[in-house]
């Protein structure tokens, strides 16, 4: 339990602020959300995540964004084990045919307003895997998209920075 | 040739001819008839070898009909055996009598190119699933890849338990995490897991027959994304697969390169999972802390290598970039501070008796399951198999450098982790002595695209294990066909047997400590 505590202090505060000159390329669709809604989402919001096919890339930095340093928690972002109290559905990959019905319904499952952010080259258009016979590329051609962040993967800072101008424009 | 495949040779041609099969480099291989397939798998199997992969190609290409490859393995030598099958009688034996392996192989070689093995005891579709169109055989060449695919009805038919008290507990593809989806099904009785059924092919993205549309440049991307967490092994078995066909030689300070971000590629996993196999034991203090290390690692391979995951940074005959005068020091001074950091940490792991009580004894898979099944890479180093790509068949720069492989054989959770602790202090090792004696040259030979005809197989030890490729070119010039056979393609297996007798909620935490990759899996 000692070694537990003195490397607790040992490792401080590892939190990092954002650094100014990482920008994320985010491609922002349709309307966006009302301004009350979206000044609420700024302090809570609330992600389930569908990997729709990726190569798991994305995925890590992904996970990394939840690891100290990037902290997503203190933004108020957290993941959700269910898509009936998410705020937005974040997707990653190409969708591939096999996973088309499953994004669907996670979608569908998700209470309005419904926000839907693609993550990464892939879930914009498909990526190196394209449009096949098994990938039917662009999330946008399965669920209704409301910004794309680009990226192969895009870093945790990225993610970040894009989720939140998903949200507030 | 050595003395053991002169031994099995002479057993397979007993029964008829055997013929080398000259277009294939980097293994030795062969040519058997049709009728010899199975006999062939049953001298390796009674000799001990190993049934690495086996996949089939489509050769319209050069007017000729289907053939099907087996690749063994013994003490690091690589034997394939290529069987020849005429259009119109599309199916061959199975080797499942032999070789558990060969279920998924060959139930994925029936969904995907259509040949039946006969003799195969469940001919469910593999990766494929039940609502394609009833002829839709995506790798054969008269199927056209770029058209969406339509779907039919179907149900899959699931393994059933049945009996007092019997419950089915289905999982996925989504999942609660952050992580790919797959379909796990569970028959229990209260918690206790009678039987596991994994379901896959979620992320199938047609990666094979993708391989077959792209230049050879483009490919060497796509194989840097069959998995994204094993960026580095894949395209360098790709390249060295194409490198071999074409009968280049990689760039020798490239190799070496190559390696010292193979072992990053190990070090950046490990620390990962081993933190995230805590966290399962909800001991989310070690898993922080392993993912600060993890984040370190990734950020150096930025500076260093221009990307967090090292992504195409491997090219045909060589490396994109030469490592910076100061990323030298960069990876020197961070192995320092890490290995400090890492050391700190383990005796925590290894002082905690409530990590003790989760991890030891859970998920067992034996050894001689894991031999059974095949096994590869670190799970089958937890479970007593001295097997090493690094060690048994070293490519440059492994022939001078060997690692020293850390060998377990309890095959529980813990071993998993603690095998993974013991390479991540060889892998800095390791990486210390290549940057020490990383020679000077061009980092990239000039690259020929092979003859029409020509193949190349190669094996790289991934993080995850054992990585095979093998690539043929066309009578056009481009790849005919790419197989790969990632570490997981096996290692899935071994999760089904590992989990027997566990309880449910034990379920994540074996997983965790398997960590397979779904999409290195689905292609
Ligand atoms: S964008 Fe890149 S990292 Fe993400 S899934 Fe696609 S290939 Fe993988």
């Amino acid at each position: 339990m000692l070694r537990i505590l003195h490397q607790i202090f040992r490792t401080g505060i590892v939190t990092e602020p954002f650094k100014p000159e990482v920008e994320a390329r985010v491609t922002l669709v349709g309307e966006g959300l009302e301004k009350e809604v979206a000044e609420r989402f700024k302090r809570s919001l609330t992600i389930r995540f569908v990997d729709a096919g990726s190569c798991n890339g994305c995925e890590l930095e992904l996970v990394a964004v939840n690891n100290p340093v990037y902290d997503s928690e203190r933004f108020g972002i957290h993941f959700a084990a269910s898509p009936r109290y998410a705020d937005m559905l974040l997707v990653t990959g190409p969708v591939s045919r096999n996973m088309e019905i499953a994004l669907k319904r996670t979608y569908d499952a998700m209470p309005a307003p419904k926000l839907v952010v693609a993550l990464g080259d892939c879930a914009f258009n498909g990526g190196v895997f394209g449009e096949s016979y098994a990938s039917l590329g662009s999330v946008g051609n399965v669920v209704p998209v409301d910004a794309y962040i680009h990226g192969c993967p895009p870093s945790p800072e990225e993610i970040l920075k894009g989720i939140m101008k998903a949200v507030t424009r | 040739m050595s003395e053991r495949s002169e031994s099995v040779l002479k057993a397979i041609a007993a029964k008829g001819v055997v013929e080398v099969d000259g277009t294939v480099k980097g293994a030795s291989a062969y040519r058997a008839g049709k009728e010899m397939f199975a006999h062939a798998a049953r001298v390796m199997k009674d000799a001990g070898w190993r049934l690495v992969a086996e996949w089939a190609i489509d050769e319209s290409a050069f007017n000729r009909g289907f053939c099907v490859f087996a690749a063994y393995c013994l003490g690091g030598e690589y034997l394939v055996i290529r069987t020849e099958i005429p259009r119109d009688e599309a199916h061959f034996q199975s080797l499942t009598r032999y070789f558990p392996a060969a279920f998924r192989f060959e139930r994925q070689i029936r969904s995907l190119m259509g040949l039946i093995p006969t003799g195969h005891p469940d001919l469910r579709p593999w990766i494929a699933h039940e609502d394609w169109p009833e002829d839709a055989y995506p790798l054969r060449k008269d199927f056209d890849g770029t058209k969406p695919m339509g779907r039919a009805s179907g149900e899959y038919q699931w393994i059933k338990a049945e009996g007092e008290g019997v419950f089915e507990v289905a999982v996925g593809p989504v999942h609660a995490g952050i992580i790919e989806p797959g379909h796990f099904r569970f028959q229990s009785v209260g918690e206790n897991i009678l039987n596991l059924e994994t379901r896959f092919g979620y992320v199938h993205k047609g990666i094979e027959k993708r391989f077959e549309a792209l230049g050879w440049i483009e490919a060497v991307k796509l194989s840097g994304r069959v998995s994204g967490d094993t960026t580095v092994a894949h395209s360098s078995a790709f390249c060295m697969a194409a490198e071999t066909a074409s009968g280049i030689k990689p760039a020798e300070r490239a190799s070496f390169i190559r390696a010292i971000m193979m072992e990053r590629e190990r070090i950046a996993n490990h620390l990962g999972d081993i933190g995230a196999i805590c966290n399962d034991t909800a001991f989310a203090f070690l898993h922080y802390q392993f993912s600060i290390l993890r984040e370190k690692v990734l950020r150096t391979n930025k500076e260093v290598f221009g990307h967090r995951l090292m992504m195409d940074s491997v090219c045909l005959g060589g490396v994109v970039r030469d490592i910076p005068v100061k990323g030298v020091d960069l990876m020197l001074e961070e192995a320092r501070a890490i290995m400090e950091e890492f050391e700190r940490l383990v005796r925590i792991y290894e002082d905690n008796p409530s990590l003790e009580d989760r991890l030891y004894s859970t998920g067992v898979l034996s050894p001689e399951t894991a031999k059974a099944i095949g096994a590869v890479g670190f799970v089958a180093r937890s479970s007593g198999q001295h097997i090493d790509v690094r060690k048994d068949s070293p490519f440059s720069p492994y022939d001078s450098h060997a690692p020293v492989v850390p060998v377990l054989s309890s095959g529980d959770v813990h071993a998993r982790a603690w095998v993974r602790v013991e390479e991540v202090r060889e892998s800095f090792r390791l990486m210390r002595e290549l940057i020490a004696a990383l020679p000077a040259g061009p980092l990239t030979a000039q690259w020929n695209p092979p003859s029409p005809g020509a193949s190349g197989f190669s094996v790289v030890e991934g993080w995850r294990g054992e990585v095979v490729y093998w690539v043929e070119c066309g009578p056009n010039g481009f790849i005919n066909r790419c197989m790969i056979r990632d570490a997981s393609s096996v290692n899935w297996l071994a999760i089904e047997q590992a989990i027997h007798g566990n309880i449910v909620p034990d379920f994540p935490l074996c997983n965790k400590s398997f960590n397979q990759s779904y999409s290195g899996h689905d292609l």
